[in-house]
């Protein structure tokens, strides 16, 4: 598919998922009394439209905001400040069209279950099926990722990594989600599994029609699985766009520091000729202006100033330098 | 090429860990050399043994846990598996250093940084404890870190990974060790901070002569960053040569299979270039070539296994198959 | 797709008793336990065919007699069989010891879960019940509740069994606690499961190994504790034959008649240490096996 098909189907989709102005922020260390005495600011104004059927990757370091977003979309935490609007749904109703597909094979699927009631707990969870139909149910998805029925009964422990991966996706799908979120779904997958996973993931979108809001610091596997990619630092996106655009053409400073340091084949390492600070400033002072300044080599006037997300759709950047 | 005697020379190595019914054969005869100053890079996914291979180098193996089948592992002319405890508390951090994945779990949570680091000099150096905290000062400038006297009197918790990693470099270099090995060190870091302590690698090895062993699972970083790389399945090195010449011409199959299945091999959207079936159980290996079962060109004569071969009569470039060496344009 | 993965096939029931055989017999002490308390158990179960004699049938005319080929182990001070009287006594003393651990291991367990997973008041009040219950010497404790609910085996067996739920309660909390911060379980919260799910599905079975080798442990000092409170007449009453008050009993005679303290004294020491020992195997079976894994 090349990319002007992929921009006329996106562009025409509908808008399931709607983020206005998202700020989440921790309260931390707690004075005697139990007031906050501070706050990690996670989030600092997300605007975000996710449409049917794309994939929409989030690129950033640690520190970013990327998981408390992947949290927030999971209605694990709740908006400081700012909207959250699913398309066609209630706020209550709102995550039960969402799976998400875990990091770590190994940690997310409990070691003493057997597979088949892993891959049904959500609809356990929720009561939605009958109980006799949970074992067809979870034949069906399984056989969907490759996982043979006669192995439903077998435990975590006895699949590799890749295969765990598997039944985590199979448990995303049980429920029959539209939104599945992938949060770093092959950082811990050797890169012959990775592969195989990569191709299950886009044979699974196409089939069920799914939408897929890919979170990881992978830019290799964010370029070829996503439409449209947000780069995030310190809980703002600074630059949205096509994948191509993004990842090929950066415009924003941030994005050009992040994909030069990124290993690409054959490319020899050079030194960098002025060694930029490469530390995240810390979230619980926001730094004033641009957040980006500190660490910025086309840092001028006008920088001091809070940066707005210039710019019409699909391209947006957050900087007046290159807006 | 260099003639002087390898830092480190592995030849041969079989080592199996007893199990209850049958034994896991964790390296099937590896042969690995590292010259003086040069930068190797050893590549292999899980199962193939390069972390066995990095931690047996510096005997971190728990004693009773392995068994060595066949071959011989020495370090600077010296023989690691007949080394006593005595003399690896003298090898280990002053002739050969190692960096691992994890700082935080290789820097004691409840200590501060400055008296780790003092520690480990003052075991390796007899000098008194104030001129070790100048050596650790300058060792730490020498790691562009901005304020060293801070991270001396911070805790490992209050330092951020990249920082950590430095400190653990900084300690590896500390006693200008011959050989570093270096155990997926960047994996757990961000790409920024990654690059900046890759940079940092090369610079201090450079500087001091030092080799590098560097482990990882990372085909792009080893390009960038080794000299020469050697290709692990299954405990077994399968290719080896040049970085340049691997990377672009690899003769194996499963070299050519991890390269061809990185996505940036495919357009977007397309599907990724596989290779079928899984990694044999180690427990279980197969006779003959272990990768013939998932090799699209298997022949009947895999059913033996092939050794290292050199390619066109070079004994730097080798790879592990019986089929004819093939270019690529 | 046909992507056709296998997976390491399961071990089946056979092979996976030839394992267990295989690391306890690389344990002599755990072989030694296993044997002891299995033998005990035989002669719990096998009282009636094994004893000699009925333990309450009294013959006055051979008191105090000496261990002999008619009893083995010498009569007591109204004639009964000390040896039918002490097969029959482990039905009381390893008994109660066995419920008494097993019922306290899963009330506590249980409450230990959920006060884990709930948290907040719920989880302070328990542990500060816990705490008060912690504080006060156990035998003191037991006596207390025994008396108060008066003498009887059924007293006996409710009163120890509330004293060892508290060490129960927090090995099953701390173990909650730390199950909650694992994956599958932060997965299961975005499904929106409830506490009750969590806990069944999630937690209680995750956090059974440590509270099963605490059992396996625990088996012999229940023993131990129910013979104490025999001792002090606080068990099962007479004509009940019972370790614990045997011993008491004894201590009157013990200067003419060593063998009427000492063979149910000893009877008590070899079961427990033999629980002791197989609980320890059990740990050491199951510990390093985690790690493994």
């Amino acid at each position: 598919m090349n990319s002007a098909v992929i921009h006329a189907v996106t562009d025409m989709a509908p808008e399931i998922l709607r983020l206005d102005d998202v700020r989440v922020r921790f309260p931390v260390s707690n004075d005697w009394l139990g007031r906050p005495r501070g706050y990690a600011h996670a989030l600092n104004g997300i605007d975000l439209q996710v449409r049917a059927g794309e994939t929409l990757g989030i690129v950033g370091e640690s520190g970013c905001g990327k998981s408390t977003l992947a949290q927030l979309l999971m209605g694990l935490v709740a908006p400081s400040s700012g909207t959250l609007n699913w398309a066609a749904r209630s706020e209550g109703q709102g995550s039960s069209n969402v799976q998400i597909v875990f990091q770590d094979p190994q940690s997310s699927l409990d070691p003493r279950l057997p597979i088949w009631k892993i891959i049904t707990e959500p609809l356990y969870a929720r009561g939605h099926a009958p109980r006799g139909q949970m074992r067809d149910i979870a034949a069906r998805v399984a056989a969907q990722v490759g996982i043979r029925a006669e192995y439903l009964d077998r435990f975590p422990h006895q699949f590799s990594g890749g295969q765990r991966q598997r039944i985590a996706i199979a448990r995303a799908l049980s429920s029959d989600p539209d939104i599945i979120v992938l949060d770093e779904p092959t950082s811990a997958l050797d890169i012959s599994v990775q592969a195989q996973i990569l191709n299950l993931l886009a044979e699974l979108q196409r089939a069920r029609n799914l939408t897929y809001i890919l979170i990881s610091h992978n830019v290799s596997v964010v370029r070829h699985m996503a439409d449209r990619v947000a780069v995030m630092y310190l809980g703002q996106i600074v630059e949205l766009g096509s994948a191509a655009q993004v990842l090929e053409q950066p415009r924003h400073p941030y994005t050009r520091l992040l994909l030069e340091a990124v290993p690409r084949l054959g490319v020899p390492l050079q030194a960098e000729q002025v060694a930029a600070p490469t530390e995240l400033p810390g979230n619980r002072r926001l730094p004033e202006g641009c957040f980006f300044r500190e660490r910025c080599s086309l840092c001028t006037a006008g920088c001091e100033k809070p940066q707005a997300l210039l710019g019409e759709e699909p391209q947006r950047v957050r900087c007046h330098v290159q807006g | 090429m260099p003639t002087s005697t390898p830092v480190l020379a592995i030849d041969n190595l079989s080592l199996e860990f007893p199990a209850y019914k049958n034994n896991v054969k964790a390296l099937n005869g590896v042969t690995l050399h590292v010259n003086p100053g040069e930068i190797v890079g050893v590549v292999g996914e899980s199962g193939s043994g390069k972390s066995v291979t990095a931690m047996l180098s510096m005997r971190l193996l728990p004693e009773r846990s392995y068994r060595i089948t066949a071959g011989s592992l020495s370090m600077l002319d010296r023989d690691m598996l007949a080394a006593s405890e005595k003399e690896l508390l003298q090898i280990r951090g002053r002739d050969a250093a190692m960096i691992f994945q994890e700082p935080m779990t290789a820097l004691n949570p409840t200590r501060r940084i400055g008296r780790q680091m003092l520690d480990v000099i003052i075991h390796h150096q007899k000098i008194s404890a104030a001129e070790a905290r100048l050596k650790a000062i300058a060792l730490l400038h020498d790691m562009h870190i901005a304020s060293p006297e801070q991270v001396l009197d911070s805790y490992p918790f209050e330092l951020s990974g990249g920082m950590r990693q430095r400190v653990m470099i900084a300690l590896a270099f500390s006693c200008e060790p011959q050989l570093l090995i270096a155990d997926e060190p960047t994996t757990a870091l961000d790409v920024t901070v990654q690059r900046q302590v890759l940079l940092l690698l090369r610079e201090k090895a450079r500087q001091k002569g030092t080799a590098i062993l560097l482990i990882t699972h990372d085909m792009a970083l080893v390009s960038q960053f080794c000299d020469r790389v050697y290709v692990m399945y299954t405990g077994a090195v399968v290719e080896q040569g040049l970085t340049a010449d691997v990377m672009s011409n690899p003769q194996h199959p499963y070299t050519q299979g991890l390269l061809s299945g990185l996505p940036e091999m495919v357009e977007p959207g397309q599907p990724l270039m596989t290779i079928p079936g899984q990694v044999p159980n180690l427990a279980a290996l197969p006779v003959g070539c272990t990768f013939a079962e998932r090799c699209a060109h298997s022949m009947p004569i895999c059913a033996q296994r092939p050794s290292l071969n050199p390619i066109n009569g070079n004994e730097q470039r080798k790879s592990a198959c019986w089929l004819p060496v093939k270019e690529l344009s | 797709m046909s992507v056709t993965l296998t997976a390491a096939r399961g071990p089946r029931w056979g092979e996976k008793l030839a394992y267990l055989a295989y690391q306890v017999r690389r344990s002599p002490l755990t072989m030694a336990g296993l044997t002891i308390s299995f033998i005990v158990l035989l002669c719990m179960i096998f009282a009636p065919w094994l004893a000699s004699h009925d333990p309450n049938a009294l013959d006055l005319g051979a008191r105090l007699m000496p261990p002999s080929a008619e009893h083995w182990f010498g009569t007591d001070e109204v004639g009964r069989d000390l040896f039918s009287r002490v097969l029959f006594g482990s039905q009381q003393s390893v008994g109660v010891g066995l419920f008494v651990a097993f019922a306290s291991c899963f009330i506590g367990g249980l409450l230990g879960c959920f006060s884990g997973v709930i948290g907040g008041r719920f989880d302070a009040l328990i542990m500060r019940l816990m705490d008060i219950m912690l504080s006060v010497p156990s035998l003191v404790l037991i006596m207390a509740l025994a008396a108060a609910l008066g003498a009887s085996l059924f007293n006996a067996m409710l009163a120890i069994t509330l004293v060892r739920i508290p060490s129960y309660v927090r090995l099953a909390r701390g173990q909650a606690l730390s199950i909650r911060q694992m994956g599958y379980v932060k997965a299961a919260q975005t499904f929106g499961a409830g506490r009750w799910h969590m806990v069944h599905w999630h937690v209680a079975r995750n956090a059974m190994p440590p509270l099963l080798v605490q059992l396996s442990l625990d088996i012999g000092s229940a023993i131990l504790m129910a013979s104490a409170l025999g001792f002090i007449g606080l068990g099962a009453q007479q004509p009940t034959a019972e370790w614990g008050a045997m011993v008491a009993t004894g201590r009157n005679y013990i200067l003419d008649n060593w063998w009427y303290s000492t063979f149910p004294g000893l009877a008590i020491l070899i079961t427990a240490t033999g629980f002791n020992l197989l609980g320890d195997g059990v740990r050491d079976l199951l510990d390093p096996r985690q790690q493994g894994k």
